[in-house]
């Protein structure tokens, strides 16, 4: 079916592409919402040096592994996006699947780590939302970062549906922008979470 | 399903020939930027109803405590905070928000820039529909078990936090949710106010070609989103709080309650801006328009705007200045806050100065517009008091704090919405209002508003405390004079109330009986007054092109004393 959007749509006064101006303001706004949350986490941080007793109970070759995963999983966009530039419209599809798998993997280890601490037998490791508030900062924070993750994930995968028809090929650049941002927002919360003692 | 609705609702590049849609998606599913803005316009006139039969219920409980109020019933203390914790918030986020900033934004924008829809027609329903699901949710929080949320619209935890405090367990946490739905309807929103300004704009249209309602409405936007971003994260920290058991705003365990305060006026104070700049905006059209006169000063204004918009963001503790901050931290906060009354006053300077020489009609709009200009003065000069730490520890959570607020916030949401309404009725529904009317309801509005606020600052200044549901109780307020000026303030809300009949007949009428509006009936000279009134789906005939700017009122060497940013020629 053929549909035609209004004229507006198609304008560039500024001779940026509407579609990235609107993936800008996304980030922007997540920026301040994430942004929000580590700082808050900061200051209880700071007020709070025992908090590092608690860091120990974290994996950090887990979380290393997992930073590993979500850059490498950047790449593969990167890719996807000069694939599609190209109009070489498999390719980018196999790309986007790449990065769906890295995706994939990252929440694999998550589960494996919450896992390991919700259920824990010792007493010792176990370790829940309410336990104290450094574990309730490190559940909300990744809690919502793996959402992110989520969300990324399926609408690459319905984007890539399309670009294989060659539909909307600039949709991969926009998804590619947002993957970064939720690589980026990673790379902020493993040394505060994580490797901080 | 939404596919379908985009065909019916796409339309060729000019906006002609498209073939009938059903009342339903016209009305309810539709993409078009103006029926999205009028579904906002209603929704935040019908929001603004229920925050005002609220203020008359817990308003006539302080005149006549105890008494059965005539529509609603006997106020008791849980009633009486859940009346004025929704009277806020409603009247601030499901009124000011969606009136000023969403119906405005949305159907003057491509109107106003040349354009015949936004950029992204289907996130903008999206943000209503959002939008429409939050008022759901807040309604349904007045009706679970408990009760309505009574902690305030402030929301300060721990009282927030732990349902044994507040009483109202699924009230506190429906009512944070429709918050949060609430903000997220309005950065899906923002998005299409900034960047249809920046990218849809008709050729021609440089930067300082745009009117200043759409500058206004875009950096209420950007402030909007820079500073709502850390709320949303403090408020899915209070919803864990609240339903999982942590403790992030919890002192018990481990919390700091402070924190929480820090975000919500990180947020708050911001807030007040990103109402006040939408309806500075369009005093500003309506002052131009009607004084014949070209802007004084619109880069000036637009600088001073950037700069406002700046200190905006680190004022906010001065909401807190007796919540334990350190005396050293408040005075940089008193000095920002002084400060920023100097751009404030600038921009109002301007606007007089505007005024200053003009042949100045005195139509309805132009009274709302004039109003306002009066009203927000006086909110403004007593918030200077208030910003300085030392007199606020006398005045915080006073009345004379509900009277500076007030004083500036009813002219922002209410004389603000008026004043527009007035002015784009035309526009909005092909028919003049009655004028005569229309002055009835100004003087009835802007008078008993004084008399309920004036004396407000009175009582405050005699140590009446906010949020308190029976003065008798305390004898150093139980005092017959004290009480008169309740009983006073109550009765002029009550008049006030009354002279909306005059508001909602006249509009409601008009729709039908009114005179036909013609395209251009102030004679204005933004592009909105150059397309039929109300403008056809896809709005311009012919896209224009624009060639000056949107006050060339009363050039030497035209017939005509306006110029509309369309005209290629003299007029
Ligand atoms: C219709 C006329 C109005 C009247 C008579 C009125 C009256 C009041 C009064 C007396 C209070 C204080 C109640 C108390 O502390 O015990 C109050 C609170 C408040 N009002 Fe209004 N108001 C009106 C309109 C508005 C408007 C237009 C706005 C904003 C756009 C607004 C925003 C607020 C806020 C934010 C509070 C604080 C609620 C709280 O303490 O949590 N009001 N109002
Ligand atoms: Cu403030």
């Amino acid at each position: 079916m053929s549909m035609q959007g209004p004229l507006a749509t198609s304008r560039s006064a500024t001779g940026i592409p509407t579609g990235r101006l609107g993936v800008w303001w996304l980030l922007a706004s997540e920026i301040f919402i994430f942004g929000g949350l580590i700082a808050c986490y900061i200051l209880y941080r700071l007020n709070n040096p025992w908090w590092g007793g608690e860091a120990v109970f974290t994996k950090v070759p887990a979380g290393a592994f997992n930073t590993f995963v979500l850059l490498t999983s950047s790449l593969f966009i990167v890719l996807a996006h000069d694939a599609a530039e190209k109009k070489d419209f498999d390719r980018a599809f196999k790309f986007i699947w790449y990065t769906i798998g890295g995706g994939g993997v990252f929440l694999l280890v998550k589960y494996y780590e919450y896992s390991s601490k919700l259920f824990a037998d010792d007493p010792e490791l176990l370790k829940t939302p309410l336990t104290n508030t450094y574990w309730s900062f490190y559940y909300t924070a990744t809690g919502l970062h793996a959402l992110h993750v989520i969300g990324g994930m399926v609408i690459m995968a319905l984007i890539s549906f399309d670009l294989r028809k060659g539909f909307n090929p600039h949709r991969v650049e926009l998804i590619g922008l947002y993957w970064h941002f939720v690589d980026i927002v990673w790379i902020f919360l493993f040394p505060l979470l994580y490797i901080a003692k | 399903m939404g596919q379908t609705t985009v065909t019916h609702d796409s339309h060729a590049a000019h906006g002609h020939d498209h073939h009938e849609q059903s009342f339903i998606m016209k009305y309810f599913f539709s993409t078009d930027h103006k029926i999205i803005g009028l579904q906002y316009m209603f929704t935040g006139m019908f929001m603004a109803i229920v925050g005002g039969y609220f203020a008359y219920a817990f308003r006539m409980q302080l005149a006549f405590p105890g008494m059965e109020v005539p529509l609603y019933g006997t106020v008791g203390p849980g009633q009486y905070n859940m009346l004025i914790t929704n009277h806020g918030a409603i009247m601030i986020f499901w009124v000011a928000m969606p009136v000023l900033i969403a119906a405005f934004g949305n159907i003057l924008i491509p109107l106003m820039i040349g354009c015949d829809d936004m950029v992204f027609p289907r996130l903008n329903r999206l943000s209503y529909q959002i939008f429409l699901l939050s008022v759901v949710v807040l309604f349904m929080s007045f009706f679970v078990q408990g009760g309505g949320f009574g902690g305030a619209w402030t929301s300060y935890p721990p009282l927030s936090a732990v349902a044994e405090y507040n009483l109202t367990d699924w009230g506190a946490s429906l009512w944070l949710i429709a918050v949060a739905l609430e903000f997220v309807a309005f950065l899906i929103g923002g998005i299409n106010f900034v960047t249809t300004s920046m990218n849809a704009r008709a050729p021609g249209m440089r930067m300082t070609d745009i009117p200043i309602v759409v500058w206004m409405i875009v950096l209420a936007s950007i402030m909007f989103m820079a500073s709502v971003g850390p709320l949303i994260a403090g408020s899915v920290m209070l919803l864990m709080d609240q339903r999982v058991g942590t403790t992030f705003f919890v002192p018990s365990g481990g919390g700091d309650p402070v924190l929480w305060q820090h975000l919500f006026w990180f947020f708050g104070h911001p807030e007040v801006y990103v109402v006040l700049l939408p309806a500075l905006g369009i005093v500003a059209e309506i002052m131009t328009t009607f004084a014949r006169k070209k802007l004084f000063g619109y880069k000036t204004i637009l600088y001073t705007t950037f700069a406002t918009g700046g200190l905006a963001f680190v004022v906010w503790a001065h909401h807190q200045f007796i919540a334990g901050i350190d005396p050293r931290m408040a005075n940089i906060f008193l000095v920002t806050t002084l400060l920023i009354s100097i751009p404030i006053a600038e921009i109002l300077f301007s606007y007089v100065a505007t005024l200053y020489g003009g042949s100045i009609e005195f139509r309805t709009p132009m009274l709302w517009a004039l109003g306002f200009l009066v009203t927000f003065l006086l909110g403004g000069v007593t918030g200077i008091y208030l910003g300085s730490s030392a007199l606020d520890i006398y005045f915080h959570d006073s009345y004379f704090v509900i009277a500076h607020f007030h004083s500036t916030f009813f002219p922002i949401a209410i004389i603000g919405m008026f004043a527009g309404l007035y002015h784009w009725y035309p526009k909005m529904f092909g028919r003049m209002m009655d004028e005569t009317l229309g002055k009835i309801h100004f003087w009835g509005t802007i008078i008993p508003f004084n008399g309920i606020f004036l004396p407000l600052f009175l009582v405050g200044m005699a140590g009446q405390h906010r949020r308190i549901y029976n003065f008798q109780h305390f004898p150093d307020l139980a005092t017959a004079d004290l009480q008169g000026i309740r009983v006073f303030a109550t009765v002029s809300l009550v008049t006030m109330l009354l002279f909306q009949f005059v508001f909602a007949y006249n509009f409601f009428v008009s729709m039908f009986k009114g005179e036909k509006a013609p395209a251009n009936p102030w004679k204005s000279n933004t592009l909105e007054w150059t397309v039929p009134s109300p403008p056809p789906h896809g709005n311009f005939a012919e896209l224009p092109t624009v060639y000056r700017g949107p006050y060339e009122y009363s050039v030497p060497g035209n017939k005509e004393d306006y110029w509309p940013q369309n005209m290629p020629d003299r007029n």
